[in-house]
């Protein structure tokens, strides 16, 4: 009785309700799994109302693509918690070519019979869409370590870039103005598919939150410009919803950072790491053993961990709760504060120590955990450096001085897992090393939150 | 179609409001999760995809329409799963439900 068509609007707005619910829930990790049920209702619905679609006449194909479709997908799904950067980057390089291959069908399909401003949203649509493939391609492929990591700058990058993505808008222009200059559209896609590249070859892997962030939400607003060209409001508003997600986190990202967007972008940190290297200077250290480590902290009754990338490089996640058991169980109070940047991609720490069974209770964000700092015995930095470098609030030299850090410094004894006095990511030396409080531990994390663990539960006589 | 586009523009801009203050709300516990949960939804791109392959109007729509149906379904599924996958992992050490 009802027209299909209505029938199929019908499914598109219960899973826009569906949708924003599903974001409304993810609030709090006691809804969070409703959050996804929702989501996946939604699809359903809205996948189903499509297939309905009185148009569609090739069923095959979609079918082809359905199939395909779960079989890569399933995998992607089911990769180890350690590799989430490079397959979020990756689902960010797929969704950008979804839409980039629809927006060059639609352009083909309607040329040379399409309005200015329609013109505009789908090169906005392609744009966006070919630049986040690329560079979200780049970024996985330095996530996963096939690429190097270092940023890779060269003279003259940023006219480069900008000269890029000012003869992509020109191209888009001219397309706007005359929309029957067909052989002109293929450039507007391969340029941005370059600018992509270029864009994140400079990128280092310290910055690789910001820049995730900002590819999420391009992917979004592209995905939102393409819900323009088709007239499809469920997709305006997940597309919304999605870059509005990417922007908010590469706001805190950046803020976590004290740099600004341009800053990550069209990046200083390659010249400073030139500049530091000079100036590196030995200063006595004070080192300490696992025994002496492990002595120390059954002593506390007050424990921060300061986990950092090198936590997730050593794989040293799973020892650690050892450790975090270990010390709970002699009633030590033992909480985590994670600073924002920590690790490769926003919430990055937090996933890789839920994966530990750490409680999530016990995952402080910065401003949560800095009020207990000085009532805090041990502060037990693993694999992380500049975020809790006290230069950040005392020196303005520093090319880090504004940064908002972990307060480390201001605990009654701070710990340190490195490898080696090597510099972190942005070859800044670290004054927390040199501190009368301080005791490195010379050492792979892993090993060494193994030792003390060991230590630990000799002690108690459970060899 | 101006009228479209305008009203087009209403829904987007509520959509972008209504986005920041949701996600705003979100725990930075669950920023990662967020990232993978939005990217499934995002891939709702695949409605725009199952038309135009379905529509078979040209050989290049139907072409580039399948191998999008492709990216943008691996988006939902993957995406679908590791988030699930992730929630489960987050347990409070509250008392323990039997």
């Amino acid at each position: 009785m009802m027209p299909t068509e209505t029938f199929i609007e019908i499914t598109y707005f219960i899973a826009t309700i569906l949708f924003i619910l599903s974001l409304k829930w993810l609030s709090s990790p006691t809804t969070a799994r409703h959050g996804v049920w929702a989501g996946e209702i939604g699809m359903a619905l809205a996948i189903g109302g499509t297939l309905l679609y009185r148009g569609i006449v090739d069923y095959k194909l979609v079918a082809i693509g359905l199939v395909l479709g779960c079989i890569i997908g399933v995998p992607l799904g089911k990769v180890a918690m350690t590799a989430v950067p490079q397959r979020t980057a990756l689902s960010h390089a797929f969704g950008a070519l979804c839409v980039t291959l629809v927006g060059t069908s639609e352009f083909y399909l309607r040329a040379p019979n399409i309005s200015p401003f329609m013109m505009a949203v789908l090169s906005m649509e392609v744009i966006l869409g070919s630049l986040t493939f690329t560079g979200s391609l780049m970024a996985a492929g330095k996530l996963q370590e096939i690429l190097p990591q270092r940023p890779i700058t060269y003279k003259g990058q940023n006219f480069v870039n900008l000269g890029m993505l000012g003869l992509a808008i020109a191209i888009a222009v001219i397309l706007v103005l005359h929309p029957d200059k067909t052989t002109l559209f293929p450039a507007m896609i391969i340029i941005p598919l370059l600018f992509g590249v270029m864009l994140v070859i400079p990128i280092g892997g310290a910055d690789m939150p910001t820049v995730i962030s900002l590819l999420n939400s391009y992917a979004g607003l592209s995905a939102a410009a393409m819900g323009f060209v088709l007239n499809s409001k469920l997709l305006i508003i997940a597309g919304a919803l999605d870059g509005s997600s990417g922007f908010i986190l590469s706001v805190i990202m950046s803020k976590a950072m004290n740099r600004s967007f341009t800053n990550v972008l069209f990046g200083g940190f390659g010249q400073i790491q030139a500049a530091a290297a000079g100036t590196q200077e030995q200063r006595p250290v004070k080192s300490a053993t696992a025994e002496e480590a492990a002595a120390i902290l059954a002593a506390a009754n007050k424990v921060v961990i300061v986990p950092g990338y090198g936590m997730a490089v050593a794989q040293a996640q799973h020892k650690v709760r050892e450790l975090f058991d270990a010390l709970t169980k002699r009633g030590v109070d033992v909480t985590f504060g994670i600073h924002p940047v920590a690790g490769r991609m926003p919430g990055h720490m937090n996933v890789l120590l839920a994966e530990a069974d750490i409680p999530y209770d016990k995952l402080l964000d910065m401003d949560a955990i800095n009020g207990d700092m000085a009532q805090t015995d041990v502060a037990l930095v693993i694999g992380a450096n500049d975020v809790t470098n006290p230069a950040a609030r005392t020196d303005a030299s520093s090319p880090i001085f504004g940064m908002p850090i972990l307060d480390v410094d201001k605990a009654r004894t701070v710990m340190v897992i490195k490898r080696s006095m090597a510099a972190g990511f942005a070859g800044i030396d670290n004054p927390l090393y040199y501190l009368d409080q301080t005791l490195m531990l010379f050492g792979d994390a892993k090993n060494f939150v193994g030792n003390i663990v060991r230590e630990l539960s000799g002690g108690d006589g459970h060899h | 179609m101006k009228l479209d586009l305008i009203t087009s523009l209403y829904v987007f801009m509520l959509a972008a409001f209504i986005g920041f203050e949701v996600i705003r709300r979100v725990s930075p516990l669950l920023h990662t999760p967020l990232m993978s949960l939005t990217n499934a939804l995002d891939a709702i791109a695949v409605v725009g995809a199952i038309i135009l392959a379905g529509e078979h109007k040209s050989n290049l729509a139907a072409i580039l329409g399948t191998i999008a149906i492709v990216a943008a379904t691996s988006n939902i599924v993957g995406g679908f799963l590791i988030t699930d996958r992730m929630l489960r992992m987050f347990k409070s050490s509250g008392p323990k439900k039997p």
